[in-house]
C-alpha cells in the first residue's frame, strides 16, 4: 500500500571518484550495473517497494545521463500527481560547497524538505547495490521508538573517503559508538547509509550543523548527538554491496552469477525496476558457446562468452572470445577479438582480432564510445 | 474534442478456437509470441509507429488478461491526452445488450466511440497476425486513389489462395470482385483483414447492414460484397513483407521459429520500427556452466542450466541441468526439470515438466507422418515425472506421473 507518511531522498553523487573510469561521463547513480540496471534503480526500487511514492533525487554534477535515465519517474511508478519524483540539482549560492558532504546537499534542498508534509524521511546513497526491505526497516524504527535508524551490514569494511561509519551496538541494537575505522577490509558492522528519521529532526540536524559550523560530514553530525538521540542499527542480512572501487564494482557485478545473490537481489515480491528499452530477446547463434554468464536482452551472441556480464544490445561476433568481462550496452565485439578482465563502457567497438587483457585485481577499462 | 484524421479499430474479440488450450483462458491476441511479445503488440506497435494514436480495441472473449495487458496503453505510448488506446467490450444499452455478433456489428455497436473523434477515416485491424506495416502509407494510397475503401492484400500461392478471402482486381488496383475461400481462385491477392474506410461511407453501410436480419454482420461476408455491388470504389493496397496468420498451432509455432531463420524478413530489432510490449521487471538471463544454448532466443528472467537448441524461451523460464529443449516454444514462467525432454512442442505459461518426462517427438522418429504434429501443454499444468506426451497431443489437464498421453 502507498505509504503517505514517508518520503525518500537519494544522493546521486556518492564516492564518484572511487570509480573514475565510469563516472567521468556520469554520476554514481547512473553507473550501469548488472546487465540492465543503473545504480539508482536499487535505492529507488527499495523506496517504491516500501510504498514510498515521493522521492527527491539530489545530484551535484555530471547528471545529464541521470536525468535521461529518470525521465518522469514512470519505470518506478513515480510519475505521480501528488509527490512522485523530484530531481533537485544544486541551487548554488556562495556558501554552498557541492563537494562537501550530505549536510550541504540537504541544505540546498531545505525548501523541498520544508514544503513536504510526510512525517518520516528515508535517505539512501546511490553507491549501494542491494534489495533492502525498507518497510521492514520502518517497522523496526517504529518498534524501537528510535529517533534515527541506520541500516548496516556485517562484513569487510569498504574503502571510502574516510566518511564511512562502523557501529558498536548494545544488545537491543542501539548504537552507542560510531567508529571511524582505520583499516579497510576488517570485518565490522558498517553503515549502508540508509537512514530513517523524522523529517523535522533532519531539518533541525542540518540547520544546527550549519549554524554551529560543524563538519559537513553525516558521521560527525550524527555522532555528536549519540547521547541525546536514540540511534538504532538495522541489520541487512541479504546481499548488499557498497561500490568502493573498480574491482569492487566488477566483483559486485560478478556476484550476480551466484543464484543465491540473484534470488536475494531480484526478489520477486520486491522487483528492481529500471527504464525499459524494448529490446528484442537475445539471439544465440549456431556456434555460440556461453557459460556462467548474465546476459541482457537485445544481444546477438555468436562467439564464446564465459563468466561475463553482458548488457543490453551487445553484439559478440563469431570467433570472438570473452572471459571475466563486463560489456556495457550496445558495444560490439568483432570477430576473433579476445578479451579477458575487461570492462567496456557503452557503445564501444573492439575491432577484429584485437586481444585485450586485464587482471582480476586490475581490470582494463575502455571508455564510452571508444573504438579499440 | 479535437478532430482525429484516422481512428483504428482493432478486432480482438475472437476466441481463436483453433489454438485450442492456448486460448482456453485468454483471447487470441493475448497469446505470447516471440519471447517477450503478445500477438496484439504487432498491430498496436504498427499503429503508434504509423502515427495513429487513437485505437479502440474490441474485446469479447476472455477479456480479463487482455484488458490487464493493455492497461493505460503506456508500453505502446498510447496513453494520450486525446485519443490513446481504449478497450471496448460490448455494453448494455437502453434497448438491451448484445454480444458482438460479427466483425461489422462490433464496429456498429461502437459508432458513438468513433464519432467522438469525428474522423475522416477508420482503419480496421485484427489481432491475429504477425507483421510490420506502415498504415500511414496505406492511408496515403487511400487518399491518392480516392477510394471509399482500401484493402491490404498479400500475394499468396494459388494453392493457398483457396484458404483466404481473394480480391479480384483490375491492373490499377480497383477491386471488381471478392471471393471468400474460392475453390478455383481467379487471383492470388489475399485479403489481410486490414481495411481503411471513409468513415461516413462505412457508417452508412454498417447501419444498412444492421437492418438486414439475414446478414451475419461480417466485413468479409457482408460489408465488402455489398459495397462492391453498390459500385463503391474499393482499391487494393499490395503488401509484400512478412505477414503470418497465427491462428493455428502449426502456424503459431512456425511463425515464432521464423524469428530464428536468417532468411525470413521479420526484423524485430529495427530501431525505427520497434515492437513494444508490456514486460515484467526481471533480471537478465543467466546461462550456467552446464548450459548449451544455440540458435535460440532467450529473454529476461530465464535461468538456463540445460540444453536449448532452435527454441524460444519466454521470460522467467527455467531449464534445469540435464533437461533438453529443442525446436520448441517455452512460454513465460515454465519450468523444465532435470532429465526432461521437450521437442517440437509449445509449453504454455507456468507449466512444470517434471524430471524424466518427455513432451513431443521429432518427426523423423514417427512412423506415420500424419500422426506427427506439435505437442501443446496448456497453461498452469503439470507434466508428471517420467510421463510422456506424444506428438500432436493437446494437453488440457495435468499428466500424472508415468502416464502416457
Amino acid at each position: 500500500m502507498k505509504n503517505n507518511n514517508v518520503m525518500g531522498v537519494v544522493f546521486a553523487n556518492v564516492h564518484d571518484d572511487l570509480i573514475r573510469e565510469l563516472t567521468e561521463v556520469r554520476s554514481m547513480a547512473s553507473v550501469p550495473f548488472g546487465g540492465r540496471y543503473r545504480m539508482i534503480d536499487f535505492p529507488l526500487s527499495n523506496l517504491v517497494n516500501a510504498g514510498v511514492s515521493k522521492v527527491g533525487v539530489i545530484p551535484k554534477y555530471n547528471y545529464h545521463s541521470l536525468m535521461d535515465h529518470l525521465g518522469s519517474g514512470k519505470p518506478w511508478d513515480l510519475d505521480r500527481k501528488s509527490g512522485g519524483l523530484s530531481i533537485l540539482p544544486p541551487y548554488l549560492t556562495s556558501d554552498v560547497d557541492v563537494d562537501a558532504g550530505h549536510i550541504d546537499s540537504l541544505n540546498t534542498v531545505m525548501s523541498y524538505l520544508r514544503g513536504s508534509k510526510e512525517k518520516y524521511i528515508v535517505m539512501c546513497d546511490a553507491d549501494v547495490v542491494g534489495n533492502i526491505d525498507i518497510s521492514k526497516m520502518l517497522d523496526a524504527h517504529f518498534e524501537s521508538k528510535a529517533d534515527i535508524t541506520i541500516a548496516y551490514k556485517n562484513g569487510p569494511l569498504p574503502k571510502s573517503k574516510n566518511d564511512i561509519m562502523s557501529f558498536e551496538m548494545d544488545k537491543d541494537g542501539r548504537i552507542n559508538k560510531i567508529r571511524i575505522p582505520e583499516n579497510f577490509g576488517v570485518t565490522c558492522d558498517f553503515s549502508l547509509d540508509v537512514v530513517v528519521m523524522e523529517r523535522v529532526l533532519l531539518m533541525d540536524l542540518v540547520k544546527t550543523a550549519r549554524e554551529e559550523n560543524m563538519s559537513r560530514r553525516w558521521r560527525d553530525v550524527i555522532s555528536s548527538r549519540i547521547d541525546q538521540l536514540k540511534i538504532y542499527g538495522y541489520a541487512v542480512k541479504e546481499f548488499a554491496w557498497v561500490i568502493d572501487g573498480t574491482e569492487s564494482y566488477a566483483n559486485a557485478n560478478f556476484a550476480l552469477l551466484n543464484p543465491k545473490v540473484r534470488a536475494e537481489l531480484f526478489a520477486s515480491d520486491r522487483p528492481i525496476y529500471t527504464k525499459n528499452r524494448d529490446d528484442v530477446p537475445t539471439r544465440y547463434g549456431l556456434n555460440s558457446k556461453v557459460t556462467n554468464s548474465l546476459i541482457a536482452d537485445g544481444c546477438v551472441i555468436e562467439g564464446e562468452v564465459n563468466n561475463c556480464i553482458i548488457f543490453r544490445g551487445v553484439r559478440v561476433e563469431e570467433g570472438a572470445s570473452l572471459s571475466n568481462c563486463i560489456i556495457m550496452q550496445d558495444s560490439v565485439i568483432r570477430r576473433a577479438a579476445d578479451l579477458k578482465f575487461v570492462i567496456t563502457d557503452k557503445n564501444t567497438e573492439i575491432t577484429e582480432g584485437r586481444a585485450l587483457c586485464g587482471a582480476p585485481t586490475h581490470y582494463m577499462s575502455i571508455r564510452k564510445s571508444a573504438k579499440v | 474534442m479535437k478532430k482525429t484524421e484516422c481512428v483504428a479499430m482493432l478486432l480482438a474479440g475472437g476466441q481463436g478456437s483453433r489454438l485450442g488450450v492456448l486460448t482456453q483462458k485468454i483471447a487470441k491476441p493475448a497469446v505470447p509470441y516471440g519471447g517477450k511479445y503478445r500477438i496484439i503488440d504487432f498491430p498496436l506497435s504498427n499503429c503508434i509507429n504509423s502515427g495513429i494514436e487513437t485505437v479502440g480495441v474490441l474485446t469479447q472473449y476472455q477479456p480479463l488478461e487482455l484488458n490487464d495487458y493493455i492497461g493505460s496503453g503506456k508500453p505502446w505510448d498510447l496513453d494520450r491526452l486525446s485519443g490513446g488506446v481504449h478497450v471496448l467490450p460490448p455494453y448494455q444499452k437502453i434497448e438491451g445488450a448484445d454480444w458482438y455478433k460479427g466483425t461489422a456489428n462490433a464496429i456498429y455497436q461502437n459508432i458513438p466511440f468513433i464519432e467522438r473523434y469525428d474522423p475522416e477515416y477508420v482503419l480496421i485491424l485484427s489481432g491475429d497476425h504477425i507483421y510490420k506495416m506502415d498504415y500511414s502509407e496505406m492511408l496515403q494510397r487511400h487518399k491518392e486513389t480516392g477510394a471509399d475503401c482500401t484493402i491490404a492484400v498479400l500475394e499468396v500461392s494459388l494453392e493457398e489462395a483457396s484458404r483466404f478471402g481473394i480480391m479480384n482486381a483490375n491492373p490499377d488496383g480497383t477491386i471488381y470482385e471478392f471471393e471468400e475461400k474460392p475453390a478455383n481462385p481467379k487471383s492470388n491477392l489475399a485479403s489481410m483483414g486490414i481495411y481503411i474506410f471513409n468513415w461516413q461511407i462505412l457508417r452508412k453501410y454498417l447501419e444498412q447492414d444492421e437492418k438486414d436480419p439475414a446478414s451475419s454482420n461480417d466485413f468479409g461476408k457482408n460489408i465488402i460484397p455489398t459495397m462492391l455491388a453498390a459500385g463503391e470504389k474499393l482499391v487494393t493496397y499490395p503488401f509484400s513483407d512478412y505477414w503470418k496468420d497465427v491462428g493455428t498451432i502449426d502456424s503459431l509455432w512456425e511463425s515464432n521459429l521464423d524469428l530464428l531463420n536468417p532468411k525470413v524478413e521479420l526484423d524485430l530489432s529495427d530501431p525505427k520500427w520497434r515492437i513494444y510490449s508490456r514486460t515484467p521487471s526481471a533480471p537478465p538471463q543467466y546461462i550456467a556452466d552446464t548450459a548449451e544454448v544455440q540458435n535460440s532466443l532467450v529473454t529476461e528472467g530465464c535461468n538456463v542450466y540445460g540444453k536449448v537448441d532452435f527454441s524460444i524461451l519466454f521470460d522467467n523460464v527455467t531449464v534445469e541441468a540435464g533437461a533438453e529443449v529443442r525446436d520448441s516454444l517455452i512460454m513465460p514462467g515454465a519450468v523444465i526439470k532435470s532429465g526432461a525432454s521437450v521437442q517440437y512442442a509449445i509449453i504454455a505459461e507456468n507449466v512444470v515438466v517434471e524430471g524424466g518426462a518427455t513432451v513431443g517427438e521429432r518427426p523423423e522418429n514417427v512412423s506415420n507422418l500424419d500422426d506427427w504434429g506439435i505437442a501443446v501443454v496448456g497453461a498452469d499444468l503439470l507434466v508428471g515425472k517420467n510421463a510422456s506426451v506424444s506428438a500432436k497431443a493437446m494437453v488440457t489437464e495435468s499428466v500424472k506421473e508415468g502416464e502416457k498421453v
